[in-house]
């Protein structure tokens, strides 16, 4: 009697689990329903061509959102892929050393920053002694977040490589650093490129650090040292207003956002997958 | 030589950043921390006009949603653990997997657009459609809003599930099988295997849950758009509350004065402060695992294997 409490118990825990899973999945299919639902609804040529209309005018679109997340991310990016990289080259090549532990530590401590906070330190870094809100400022604030990801998917990736090559490189007479930047490295690059891509489409979505750093702006605009709008800040001013029309937008805009971070995410995917198979 | 000197350069600069952070952080708030000291967390008025800073129902309503959203997201994102590295068929791993990890990959504005339009306006209907013996309890009390506490807290729980579930997962892993052999072959039941499992990974089960609890605490955008951002301190699940990381996303680019932006730089400090301690105990207790998994196991050969080898 007792062993069928307890597989009764087990099979309980058993769809438990299997309902713990399909509840999770439940937001998921229905934030990505509605999404496309009032996105595709909303979507039209002129949201890509238009800069945000005055209220009541059909006419407007996000096309200065959308370069202008380009900018700031590229900006970051400019900032956060050789940082990180050698960053990562050094905490994998002196692994075991004090400060390359110490840098490991900042990386995951960084990680674990809330966004927000970073914006406050692009402020206080950028914004305040230049005097005005920026792109450039948004781009340091998203930069900062993405050197944790790169440093970290480069200093794991680089362990991965086979300790053979490198020695061949160094018995060929190659410096350390010769045998790093032309040997292991590049043997380490497709991966390291994933990781890019990643960290790329996690930032790119983001919005809190933007709020007070690149700030918005109603006009189309590609100078760093001024304000620029972000696809982001746009959907947020959007969503919070008070106009059914601009609500429209906003959907529109989070559709252009979730198909730019899900391609790139699924192009590393991808990439990995293939990358895995040259593996074996 | 120099290539030690010019990698670890590149190396200090993320510890640089680190130490910049808690630096700047300090220095742009030193006005409100020297005029208000500690009663800046013990009173609750936020009145930037008069020049009245209280703080303690920011920090009420970010321990008090992470820590609803953690209740919420736990045993699901236990649950998912489980399900995948335990009992799930090989080839449904990879999908399930991806489809969580989709989860995690959705940017927060976008929860919190579909938090305004859709989540709250079905809160909302529940709220309305509460009976008032239950809406006598402090915990229900209120009109029904729609924007609240509730509504942040569930919106939280569909955002940190899938990081407290993939580190959950990866901890499971490192469970030696032999575990778990060891529990079927005494006659356990799949569920008392796992529960051996668990057991072997508590540690790290713990700290992935904490790591979650970190991420509940900083999230910023999706809680700013439903909570209702009134600062008040309550424990009702139906009042429109606030939180640290919603007031500085809030009021941080039209603070006027110095004073203002101080208060909010220091909300911002402690945010720091706090989510730092959290991860950084969470990642004691997973790695406290790993070297648990690296000490060297005693293992019980029979003595005739021993000298057979």
């Amino acid at each position: 009697m007792r062993s069928y409490w307890r597989r009764a118990l087990s099979h309980t825990v058993v769809v438990l689990c299997g309902a713990a899973v399909l509840l999770a999945l439940v937001p998921l299919a229905l934030i990505l329903f509605y999404v496309l639902k009032q996105g595709l609804s909303a979507i039209s040529w002129t949201f890509f061509t238009h800069t945000p209309a005055q209220f009541g005018d059909p006419e407007g679109g996000m096309a200065n959102g959308i370069v202008g997340s380009l900018i700031v991310t590229g900006l970051g990016a400019i900032f956060a892929i050789p940082v990180g990289i050698l960053a990562g080259v050094y905490a994998s090549e002196y692994r075991g050393t004090r400060f390359a532990a110490a840098v490991r530590f900042a990386a995951d401590t960084l990680n674990g920053v809330p966004s927000i906070v970073i914006g406050v330190f692009a402020y206080g870094v950028v914004v305040l002694p230049l005097g005005h809100f920026s792109a450039f400022a948004g781009g340091f604030a998203l930069g900062v977040m993405m050197l944790p990801l790169v440093m970290r998917t480069t200093e794991e990736l680089l362990l991965l490589v086979p300790p053979t090559l490198r020695e061949g490189a160094l018995a060929l007479g190659a410096t350390r650093a010769r045998a790093v930047f032309t040997v292991v490295l590049p043997a380490a690059f497709p991966g390291i490129v994933t990781g890019i891509l990643l960290a790329i489409a996690r930032v790119a979505g983001e919005t809190a650090p933007l709020l007070f750093t690149s700030l918005n702006n109603a006009y189309f605009s590609t100078d760093p040292r001024q304000p620029i709008s972000t696809l982001t800040v746009q959907v947020y001013t959007f969503a919070t207003s008070p106009y059914p029309e601009w609500h429209r937008q906003a959907w529109a805009g989070a559709l252009v956002l979730v198909a730019l971070v899900l391609s790139c995410s699924l192009l590393a995917r991808i990439a990995t997958a293939r990358l895995e198979k040259y593996r074996l | 030589m120099p290539f030690r000197l010019g990698t670890g350069f590149f190396g200090a600069i993320l510890v640089a950043v680190v130490v910049g952070i808690a630096l700047v952080l300090y220095t742009d708030a030193t006005e409100a921390i020297h005029k208000f000291g500690f009663q800046f967390w013990q009173t609750e008025v936020w009145d930037p006009i008069s020049g009245e800073f209280g703080a303690r129902p920011f920090i009420w309503g970010t321990l008090y949603s992470a820590l609803l959203a953690l209740l919420i997201a736990g045993p699901i994102a236990l649950g998912i653990a489980i399900f995948i590295s335990e009992l799930c068929p090989a080839w449904a791993q990879r999908p399930l997997v991806f489809l969580t990890e989709l989860l995690a990959a959705i940017p927060s504005i976008v929860y919190g657009l579909w938090g305004i339009f859709v989540l709250v306006p079905f809160v909302r209907q529940i709220e309305a459609a509460t009976p008032p013996s239950i809406k006598a309890l402090p915990l229900f009390s209120g009109p029904p809003l729609g924007l609240g506490m509730l509504s942040a807290a569930i919106l939280l729980a569909i955002m940190v599930v899938p990081f407290s579930s993939s580190v959950a997962r990866e901890v499971l892993r490192a469970v030696p099988q032999a575990q778990r052999e060891g529990a079927y072959a005494l006659g356990a039941t799949r569920w008392e295997a796992i529960r051996m499992a668990l057991f072997y990974a508590r540690t790290g089960i713990v700290g992935s849950l904490m790591l979650g609890f970190g991420r509940a605490l900083g999230e910023t955008m999706a809680v700013t758009m439903v909570i209702g951002n009134t600062p008040q301190v309550s424990v009702s699940l139906y009042a429109p509350q606030y939180t640290m990381a919603a007031v500085i996303a809030n009021e941080f680019a039209e603070a006027a004065d110095t004073l203002h932006l101080h208060a909010l730089v220091e909300i911002g400090l402690v945010l720091f402060v706090i989510t730092l301690a959290v991860n950084v105990i969470s990642r004691a207790f997973i790695w406290s695992l790993g070297a648990q998994r690296r000490r060297p196991v005693r293992r019980a050969t029979p003595a005739v294997a021993r000298e057979a080898a």
